[in-house]
């Protein structure tokens, strides 16, 4: 497959089988074509019929999940989701895994992750202002953790900070479970002219395909295939040509294609992402009813013998295709040379249904284009519900400072300086919000608007009870926006699970989407965009079911922002009711190394209430945060560290200070507006209680103290400790 | 004894700092320049006095840390 | 007061270095990599953070030999100003305009934070709107920071008032902790901190926006 030969190999029962196709899925191409398809072809349909390209196995379910709203311009099914945000403006974002290729070669798998998802939203017509990044990986003292942290962070600061979008916020986990495969969640957010997007549908016959960006080379070829298919021990065997970012060619890439866009010459435009040309081309003519004839002598390529297998499948990055007005063609030359980008007219949109590919004279390729598109297999793949929690076994008594330091001690609630101080977090100079305290926030550039992000899941509560997992993963993000006083809009989901050929992984699959949708109808928070990523298994051995969500919020004005801290004096207030759930909870997890119990229930007309309470008395509010695993001790804790205070809350009990409830936050008010904000919280039926004071130096439940300096120095320095 | 260690990319993996320099260079008004990969140079100085031990410590160390060895190779030079 | 920004392929701070003199009450154009003269009547010329050609080769290597750069070494020739931040600070040095060059930070890593300065000098049109030994807040980002010079030119900058800003703890490795130098003549000044990203109140703090300020203002008055 090194071009050496230009013979075209055999199909075989094991050419079949290594393109990941199943025999019954052979048949179903044999029956379509009523022909053998060629080994281009083969390719194609394997690229077109994975699982990372066709979401065989996860369709069915996605299609539940509301998708709808008001705000909403356009749903999932193009590059990126996109939520009007009133003015003219519009936000378009999405979150996308990059898991395999970053276990691969963590720099350049992440780099690249960044660099998809970026493309993602510039395809649309947008300039990306804000990107996050989700990291979950194996245990801190496995032998490969330090590697993949470090490869990974430096990967995704490599690209994002030379591209110039500013790394807002994001999550870094570490669990056994992902030692065999961590997970890299890229994000990112653009800003548009509402009706001014960018889709991928083709449109009129004749017109020119063109080839824009970096040149093709046998990267990643067979990557498609590779994402898709569960870890073994042979991994070391498997590395196809890994895929190399270059950030300084994006950059030129986005700035060429809004001008482009902005000069009236595109009609459609479509990035080359997982599977290139072939997925790129498809989708294009799909859509827009056309077939697609490509000549891929005029593909620019950077190695010497490629076939046309192998420029079909690779998955250079920095890549666009376009139809482009053909009367705009010198206006468009001139901006493809302003940024000396490689540019070529590779083919024509044609009035058949085909998909046809030429390469030196040969037809490689003769596609029912339609079809291609979609037919591609979708299964009802068997699965079982995830039988209840049993019943969480005792909790020992135990000092709630030493609780604390343990929490604040590893590397899962540190402080996370040492990653995100690696990412800039501030280009482009409109950031209001950092990341290392809740979402992140920037302004949209010469308005008084700004817009909020953030991004979350609790993994150990979605394996607990997957329905309650993926609601707590939409509520928590939701939180997470009203915390900084923004009206949460829309959400996209990034769903990272084992293999759905077992019943039991499908199962956490079909109850966390069920958990999902419920919460995003309730909050009003739809889904825009997503990506699904499945055979997250090494020898049998899955992840946690990790369905990660990305939300976006919007602030009228930067006047609206709870943005402050606690400073000595303020009252700590505590929204919402609090039981004292430790099943599931971090305190069990990382004191006493416990995962048992049941997650804790998420109570969506609480969620819903308790926002509402918190943006409407904003004014009151100096500070406020969600709370969430650590429960009450640990927000308070961070609130208290993060203004340069100390800390005493009344309890002293486990339960109250590491219980994780839902529907709760915690506020830091001066003694003045406490008064007011418990009238208000009386009139609007909220709860709210008075649980501690911020002020001092030491940290205090009950009668248990330690000084705060000391406990700082453990949270700020834990992850560095144990990463650096 | 002395060892000298080339990584370069391996053929065929995207060089996107060499291709900065060849235009550059082509910008700067150097013509017929094709090509341009970039590599580093990494010069040692070992405790090793035979040949063979010497290089089979470098190898070690290239595989270990100074070349990527899925994206690049190395050449060693002992003496 | 007429400012013009240069724009390299990769620069990616030119916007927010734009915004910082507007706000300033400057006039600003924004200048393409390919042009070879500046905009008649420029008073100061921007080069702003990024990572003008990739990065690739050196920082500021393949920018420094750009057809633009060439027009702005014969500004600062002139007499004319130049003020280079970042990923410009490179550019500067790279053209040999400032002295010393910028190496890989000590950590290794890219470093984005805020970080606390002295402005060891109020004598030029950048800091005059600073108190000498006054303590300023001004985030930095980069991966290349780190200011080398041999012990006779810090000496010389040392002894000629041309150290503007140093680190009062030191984030990258710079020798004599500088984050900031003068040329000669005063009228051109390198730094990696980015003043423009600490020049409103939404940024967190407005310690940057004095630098643009008494520029403006001392070549509004010139």
């Amino acid at each position: 497959m090194r071009g050496k030969t230009m013979q075209e190999p055999a199909i075989t029962d094991e050419l079949i089988a290594a393109h990941g196709l199943k025999p019954e899925e052979y048949a179903e191409i044999l029956r379509l074509l009523n022909r053998a398809p060629s080994f281009t072809e083969l390719g194609i349909f394997s690229a077109m019929w994975n699982e990372h390209c066709s979401y065989k196995s996860s369709k069915k379910w996605l299609r539940t999940l509301p998708t709808d709203g008001p705000q909403v311009i356009c749903g999932p099914g193009e590059n990126a989701g996109v939520v009007d945000i009133g003015d003219g403006q519009a936000v378009v974002f999405k979150m996308e895994s990059h898991n395999h290729p970053s276990y691969i070669e963590p720099y350049q798998g992440a780099a690249t992750g960044v660099g998809g998802i970026l493309r993602d939203v510039f395809t649309m017509g947008a300039r990306p202002i804000a990107a996050m990044n989700a990291l979950s990986f194996g245990e801190v003292d496995h032998p490969k953790t330090r590697q993949l942290v470090h490869g990974v962070v430096e990967g995704i600061g490599g690209y994002g900070n030379c591209f110039g979008v500013p790394t807002v916020g994001g999550e870094v986990r570490f669990h056994p479970a992902y030692n065999g495969n961590c997970l890299v969640n890229a994000f990112a957010a653009g800003l548009a002219e509402a009706d001014k997007i960018f889709y991928s549908a083709a449109s009129g016959v004749g017109m020119p395909v063109v080839y824009l960006g970096a040149k093709t080379g046998r990267d990643g070829v067979g990557g498609a295939t590779m994402a898709s298919a569960e870890f073994d021990e042979g991994i070391e065997e498997k590395r196809p040509t890994v895929q190399v970012g270059d950030p300084f060619t994006e950059k030129r890439l986005m700035e060429a294609c809004l001008e482009l866009m902005a000069s009236g010459a595109v009609i459609s435009i479509q990035d080359m992402g997982a599977a290139g040309l072939t997925c790129s081309a498809v989708e294009m003519g799909d859509k827009g009813g056309l077939g697609i004839r490509l000549d891929l002598d005029a593909v620019p390529q950077r190695e010497t013998a490629m076939t046309a297998y192998e420029m079909m499948l690779s998955e250079s990055q920095e890549r666009m295709l376009m139809v482009l007005r053909p009367e705009k063609e010198a206006e468009a030359r001139a901006i493809f040379e302003k940024w000396d980008l490689d540019f070529a007219i590779v083919g024509e949109t044609i009035p058949e249904d085909r998909f046809l590919i030429l390469h030196k004279g040969d037809c490689k390729a003769d596609l029912p284009l339609s079809k291609l598109a979609s037919s591609a297999p979708e299964y009802d793949r068997p699965w079982v519900e995830t039988p209840p929690a049993p019943e969480m076994a005792e909790v020992p008594g135990i000092d709630p400072i030493d609780a604390l330091k343990a929490l604040i001690g590893s590397p899962n609630y540190a402080a996370k300086h040492w990653v995100y101080e690696q990412y800039d977090s501030q280009v482009m100079a409109d950031t209001v919000r950092r990341p290392g305290l809740g979402a992140g926030i920037v302004r949209v550039h010469g308005t008084p608007k700004a817009l909020a992000f953030t991004s979350d899941v609790t993994p150990r509560y979605v394996r607990a009870n997957p329905v309650e997992g993926g609601r707590q993963a939409v509520a928590e993000a939701y939180r997470n926006l009203c915390a900084v006083g923004a009206r949460p809009q829309a959400a996209t989901d990034n769903l990272n699970f084992g293999n759905p050929e077992k019943p039991e992984i499908m199962g956490q699959f079909v109850g966390a989407i069920q958990g999902i949708g419920e919460a995003c109808r309730a909050l009003d928070m739809p889904i825009v965009s997503g990506n699904v990523s499945l055979y997250n298994e090494t020898d049998g051995s899955p992840i946690l079911p990790t369905p990660t969500i990305g939300a976006v919020g919007l602030l009228d004005s930067l006047d609206d922002l709870i943005g402050g801290a606690a400073a000595e004096g303020h009252l700590a207030l505590l929204l919402g009711t609090t039981t004292g759930h430790l099943g599931q909870s971090a305190l069990l997890a990382e004191v006493f190394h416990r995962e048992d119990g049941d997650a804790p229930h998420v109570d969506l007309a609480a969620e819903r209430a308790h926002g509402d309470f918190l943006r409407a008395n904003r004014r009151l509010i100096a500070a406020a945060t969600d709370l969430a695993d650590g429960g009450l001790a640990l927000a308070a804790f961070e609130m208290a560290e993060a203004g340069g205070v100390g800390l005493h809350l009344d309890a002293a009990d486990t339960p109250t200070l590491f219980g994780e409830d839902q529907a709760r936050y915690l506020i830091a008010a001066t003694f003045d507006a406490a008064e007011a904000l418990m009238v208000a919280a009386g009139k609007a039926g909220v709860p709210l209680v008075t649980v501690g004071r911020f002020g001092g130096q030491t940290v205090s439940f009950g009668g248990h103290v330690a000084p705060m300096a000391e406990l700082s120095a453990l949270f700020r320095g834990a992850f560095a400790e144990a990463l650096g | 004894m002395k060892a000298r260690v080339h990584v370069m990319l391996k053929d065929g993996v995207l060089d996107p700092q060499g291709q900065a320099v060849a235009h550059a260079l082509g910008t700067l008004g150097f013509q017929g320049v094709g090509e341009v990969r970039q590599g580093k140079v990494i010069d040692l100085d070992l405790a090793a006095t035979d040949r063979a031990t010497a290089e089979a410590q470098v190898r070690e160390m290239c595989e270990k840390l100074l070349a990527n060895t899925v994206i690049e190779r190395y050449d060693i030079e002992i003496g | 007061m007429k400012a013009a920004v240069l724009v390299f392929p990769g620069s990616n701070c030119d916007r927010d270095l734009a915004v910082a003199f507007r706000n300033a009450g400057a006039e600003v154009t924004m200048v393409w990599h390919k042009d070879d003269a500046l905009p008649a009547g420029v008073d100061v010329v921007g080069i702003p953070g990024g990572f003008s050609f990739g990065d690739y080769l050196r920082c500021g290597a393949i920018a420094a030999r750009s057809p633009i750069t060439r027009a702005v070494i014969e500004h600062t020739h002139r007499g004319g100003y130049a003020l280079g931040i970042c990923n410009g600070f490179q550019v500067l040095t790279e053209t040999g305009i400032l002295p010393g060059a910028l190496m890989r930070n000590a950590g290794l890593k890219f470093v984005c934070k805020p970080v606390d300065l002295t402005v060891e000098t109020a004598d030029s049109a950048f800091t005059a709107g600073y108190t000498g030994g006054q303590r300023i807040t001004i985030p930095i980002a980069h991966h290349d920071g780190n200011y080398v010079a041999d012990a006779d030119l810090v000496a010389r900058l040392r002894a000629e008032g041309r150290v503007a800003f140093t680190y009062c703890d030191n984030p990258n490795g710079s020798v004599a902790d500088i984050a900031g130098i003068l040329s000669e003549n005063r009228r051109v000044l390198g730094l990696m901190p980015h003043p423009e990203r600490a020049a409103e109140p939404a940024h967190g703090g407005t310690d940057g926006a004095a630098l643009f300020r008494s520029l403006v203002g001392a070549l509004a008055l010139a």
